[in-house]
């Protein structure tokens, strides 16, 4: 009964194509941004904030750049670790080499360098497609990672090889380094998620989005009508690498605040992104957040039931995490290949009838 | 009849056919050693509705691939609007102001019909990245410019009811409809319909043929077709050109070709005595 569009009339094209197009959605929205701006800041606790949210704001970043790439134009990749690593060690190289430098604009400049990084990876999609890109921008995980292992250049010569962040702040409050405030992590995160989304949003809907999709359902026919696939397939990993570089870029520098590259960029990591997507909704700015929050929350909830709740010796949880959360993407893609968005869209048509389904 | 002349002529029913918009001149293409195209030659006028026939397997559908830049003839030259065309990408030739349809439909199937009949526009909109990124400004004000071209010809084509609805659920019928809207959404000078009645029932035909009509006739919009209901072609077609084997076998209006005796051979065999 609240839920519903019939009344709410749209007398304009801009009206009919805004991003929530049912009043109740729209004010949905609004709610949950002032929550998360003006509410929660002041009282989420360090284990909230380490453990929940601000892992999910930055793997919101990655899931909604391996989203534009893999979900809207179509091209698999497995190398998000190795962009994340990217963005990593770009902002780590920024701040150290200019420490005058705004640490909002070293995690934008570390976007982009990754940007430059994925178009140069982003060349092969021309010739291959499907399992062989796959495969393909596996070689760039694992080019990558042994890079900034290999080079020392990069870590500029620490005996560990780890990678630390300085301390920086906006405004006079501290966002990275050991001794910044869990609101101040997540307010930063947030911010540029906030930005980032609103971005990422007004590219799938424009012409821009209808290129990608395009090529993804069918890259001749998207020929015929005047889209060179050069150019479409490079601005999709772009764009990707940019969101991808500034995920990694706060997780670094914000989230970890010292990373060593194998561990935190590895193969494990694009797996975890892609399934993040996948389970999610291939392309759906809802289910990049949707997968992210899926799947930080999960292995949370897990570890709190099973220790927590039932008192179980904390490694046999652990492995049984695993084992469930190995076994739930395998049911969900079984009952719903098109992720927790499909599963939302569905929802949302019966609230639309309820509670007069005929 | 026909008037050779440059400048063009009217038609009986009062639509003014103008002077060549495109010309193949001795087109050859081999795939291999198989000869898909052998020499042929023909032309296009402005305005008119242009239809190629024949048999399966001769050549008619890669005639509108070479048109639309999936092949290279070997030999022959293309020309359009006065000048040589050289060879180009099929994403050239549609920024040159040509659109076509397939054969079996390929529309966006992830992608509303509204959406579908968008990326239609793209040879049409300008705005770059950044300023997409922003949204605000420039790139809106030419979404909605060009939302406003895409409801004209959804109105025009009566699909106002599947606006929304994405591709994949849509039948048959409905799907081609949705693609003509799409090429017509290029606002091209040659449209290129590739068996644009096939799988129709007599119905959707009648649909089809009264739009193939009503396009050319209100936009203006020269059209090159293929089909093989014959009944269609002769009643929609100012000129028509027949192929069998690869070769140019006819050349004409309806009525003369009905009585070419090569075209009656191929289509109906002939006798070997």
């Amino acid at each position: 009964m609240i839920y519903r569009e019939a009344g709410d009339f749209k007398t304009t094209y801009r009206d009919d194509s805004q991003t929530f197009p049912i009043r109740f959605d729209r004010r949905a929205y609004y709610a949950l941004v002032a929550v998360a701006f003006l509410v929660l800041p002041f009282v989420m606790n360090d284990y909230w904030a380490s453990a929940v949210f601000v892992p999910f704001l930055i793997y919101s970043i990655a899931a909604i750049g391996l989203n534009i790439l893999t979900g809207y134009c179509g091209q698999v990749s497995l190398g998000t670790g190795g962009f994340m690593a990217v963005g990593a060690y770009a902002a780590y190289k920024l701040m150290t080499a200019f420490p005058e430098l705004n640490i909002f604009f070293v995690v934008l400049l570390s976007g982009g360098v990754t940007a430059g990084v994925g178009v140069l990876f982003g060349l092969p999609s021309l010739r291959i497609k499907g399992f062989y890109l796959a495969v393909a921008t596996l070689a760039a995980q694992f080019f990558l990672v042994w890079l900034f292992n290999k080079v020392p250049w990069f870590y500029n010569y620490s005996a560990s090889g780890q990678i630390n962040a300085p301390e920086r702040t906006i405004f006079g409050i501290i966002v990275t380094g050991p001794s910044t405030p869990a609101w101040s992590k997540y307010l930063f995160c947030l911010t540029i998620l906030f930005i980032l989304s609103w971005v990422a949003r007004n590219l799938t809907r424009g012409e821009v989005g209808r290129t990608w999709m395009a090529i993804r359902d069918m890259d001749i026919a998207a020929e015929i009508i005047g889209v060179n696939p050069l150019k479409a397939k490079l601005t999709a990993f772009a764009v990707s690498s940019f969101f991808v570089g500034v995920a990694g870029a706060l997780f670094f520098a914000v989230y970890l605040g010292a990373v060593e590259v194998t561990e935190a960029f590895g193969i494990q990591k694009s797996f975890l992104v892609l399934f993040m997507i996948i389970i999610g909704g291939l392309g759906s700015m809802f289910g990049s957040f949707a997968g992210a929050a899926f799947l930080v929350l999960l292995p949370v909830f897990l570890k709190n039931a099973l220790v927590g709740g039932l008192g179980w010796p904390t490694d046999l949880a652990a492995h049984l995490e695993l084992m469930i959360v190995g076994a739930l993407i395998i049911v969900f893609l079984i009952a719903e290949p098109h992720g927790i968005a499909a599963l939302w869209r569905t929802a949302k048509e019966k609230l639309r009838l309820w509670p007069f389904p005929h | 009849m026909l008037d050779e002349t440059e400048e063009g002529h009217v038609t009986e029913d009062g639509r003014q056919i103008g002077g060549v918009l495109m010309e193949m001149r001795n087109i050859t293409l081999r795939f291999g050693g198989v000869v898909a195209i052998k020499d042929i030659s023909f032309d296009i006028r402005k305005g008119e509705i242009r239809a190629i026939i024949g048999p399966n397997g001769a050549g008619k559908s890669s005639m509108l691939n070479v048109i639309s830049g999936f092949y290279h003839p070997q030999e022959g030259e293309i020309w359009f609007k006065g000048a040589r065309r050289k060879p180009m990408k099929p994403y050239q030739v549609a920024r040159q102001g040509i659109a076509r349809t397939f054969q079996n439909i390929a529309l966006f199937e992830g992608m509303s019909v509204i959406d579908n009949i968008m990326t239609g526009r793209l040879t049409h909109m300008r705005s770059g990245l950044f300023s997409q990124a922003l949204w605000w400004g420039p790139a809106e004000r030419e979404e909605l410019e060009n939302r406003e071209v895409v409801e004209r010809i959804i109105d025009f084509l009566e699909i106002q009811h599947i606006r929304k609805t994405p591709v994949a659920r849509l039948p048959y019928g409905l799907k081609k409809r949705v693609e003509l809207a799409r090429a017509l959404a290029a606002e091209p000078e040659l449209l290129l319909l590739d068996e644009p009645m096939a799988g129709m029932n007599v119905e959707e035909k009648e649909d089809m043929s009264r739009f193939i009509l009503d396009v050319n006739d209100e936009f203006g919009t020269t059209i090159a077709l293929i089909e093989h209901d014959m009944g269609v072609v002769m009643d929609l077609s100012d000129r028509v050109v027949v192929m069998d084997y690869g070769r140019k076998i006819g050349d004409g209006p309806p009525e003369e070709i009905r009585n070419n005796q090569d075209v009656i051979d191929a289509y109906l065999g002939v006798a070997h005595d």
